[in-house]
């Protein structure tokens, strides 16, 4: 079973996402905050990391930097999955290495999980 | 790192971008006038009285008064200008804080009536799954709201999201058709379309030309559905796109209820909404055509129309080909 970290800190957000990968049959592990997010990118090595990008205690461009340059994590495929949506930081997110950037108000529940299955090359 | 931020404090340019106003109505470059104007008359008024009074106490005195009554106006008159500026700064940032604000719970909204929406439709009947549509509705309704306040914002910051590609007309307007399709049959309207084919591709950011378009045709069909007593062969929207001179000209016309005259002239100013069109319809922020005007004037476009009340309207766009074309 393929395991996905999800960084957000909307709570909400986490239970209706983690409620549809588990029925999709992937684990999901989460964290509401970036420090927390990183830690668990370090420990549980996921298959895919879902990151928002404005986060308590840590922002998640941070956090991008952090994971591409640990040479351990590095490789883990990062989706960006936020409601920011300025050029500047869909170019900032790509440059630091993000697989792609999805501005959550543009995208329904279903697309988000068929972006999610091809990262995962389902 | 104290001298950068002290330096970019004299980028006047940039701060009446901060600001989001033109650079007559800064602060800075009133202040810099003011300064100008006072020291010119101070320099002139030495001049004349050092010529005609002989008394150089006298000309050092009526400098002084001069120079502090001009110090004084023109401590007011830049003070007006730097609350004009702090109103306008809030109010970009009220609507950028507010539109993100509200984005966020949206999402949580909007993705937990699509997970519902998944796991019990076919355990519901017709009229229970009906509600799941009125919340999909109603989530895209504040959506779009809230993509208009977004896209006025950064209008008036000067910073609309541009993502420059070549671009078919026919095509993406097709698309767009195909898309109203839903709406224009649910208002029992008719869209006929003469779209000529071989127009040259353009080079700019699609969503925009995209937003502009929609914009125009949501409001025909709304506003032909808005007229009470419409016969239904009169239920048309009639769209044509071609080429005309060095320019691409598309029109959108409708037989709906048509703009008062005494409104015509605001009718692309921000949050306005005719008379005629709020009696009927209460949807609607009055933000589409100013954001359709914002977007045509920014790719040299021109935008306009013609109207007569309860007969119907006219809106027509151009852009100019070369222009577009020369960017790449």
């Amino acid at each position: 079973m393929k395991t996905i970290l999800f960084i957000e800190d909307e709570s909400a957000l986490q239970k209706t996402f983690g409620e549809i990968l588990k029925r999709e049959g992937y684990k999901m592990i989460s964290a509401l905050d970036g420090e927390t997010g990183l830690k668990l990118c370090k420990t549980e090595k996921p298959d895919l990391v879902i990151l928002d990008l404005i986060l308590p205690k840590l922002h998640g461009f941070e956090i991008l930097k952090k994971v591409k340059a640990d040479e351990e994590i590095k490789d883990i495929p990062i989706i960006v999955l936020t409601n920011l949506e300025t050029m500047a930081d869909v170019e900032k997110a790509i440059e630091l290495g993000a697989m792609t950037y999805l501005v959550k108000a543009n995208y329904s529940l279903e697309e988000v999980i068929n972006k999610v299955k091809k990262a995962l090359g389902a | 790192m104290f001298f950068k931020k002290n330096l970019s404090q004299l980028n006047i340019a940039a701060q009446c971008r901060k600001n989001g106003l033109p650079l007559h109505q800064c602060p800075q470059i009133i202040f810099l006038i003011m300064g100008i104007i006072i020291i010119g008359t101070m320099i002139s008024f030495y001049a004349i009285g050092m010529h005609w009074i002989e008394d150089p106490a006298t000309v050092a005195l009526i400098i002084s008064i001069i120079t502090i009554v001009l110090l004084i106006l023109s401590f007011i008159i830049t003070r007006s200008f730097e609350r004009l500026a702090e109103a306008s700064r809030m109010k970009t940032e009220f609507i950028n804080i507010v539109s993100h604000q509200l984005r966020s719970p949206l999402t949580n909204l909007k993705w937990a009536t699509d997970f519902l929406k998944t796991a019990t439709l076919n355990k519901l009947d017709e009229s229970e799954t009906e509600f799941f549509y009125v919340l999909e509705e109603n989530c895209k309704r504040m959506n779009e709201l809230i993509n208009n306040l977004l896209t006025v914002s950064r209008i008036e910051q000067k910073r609309l999201i541009e993502n420059k590609k070549i671009v078919s007309l026919p095509r993406l307007l097709k698309e767009i058709i195909k898309e109203s399709n839903a709406f224009a049959i649910a208002s029992n309207v008719t869209i006929k379309t003469e779209i000529e084919e071989k127009i040259p591709e353009i080079y700019c950011t699609r969503s925009l030309i995209k937003t502009v378009i929609e914009n125009l045709i949501n409001n025909a069909i709304h506003y032909s559905s808005a007229k009470d007593n419409s016969e239904p062969q009169k239920k048309i929207v009639e769209i044509k796109l071609n080429k005309r001179g060095k320019n691409i000209y598309l029109e959108i016309q409708d037989y709906g209820i048509g703009i008062p005259e005494e409104d015509k002239k605001f009718i692309f100013e921000k949050f306005f909404r005719s008379k005629n069109v709020s009696k009927h319809q209460t949807r609607g922020s009055g933000l589409g055509l100013f954001i359709a005007k914002s977007i045509v004037k920014k790719m040299n476009g021109k935008i306009g129309f013609q109207s007569k009340q309860n007969q119907g309207t006219t809106f027509w766009f151009t852009l100019p080909i070369k222009k577009l074309k020369l960017e790449t």
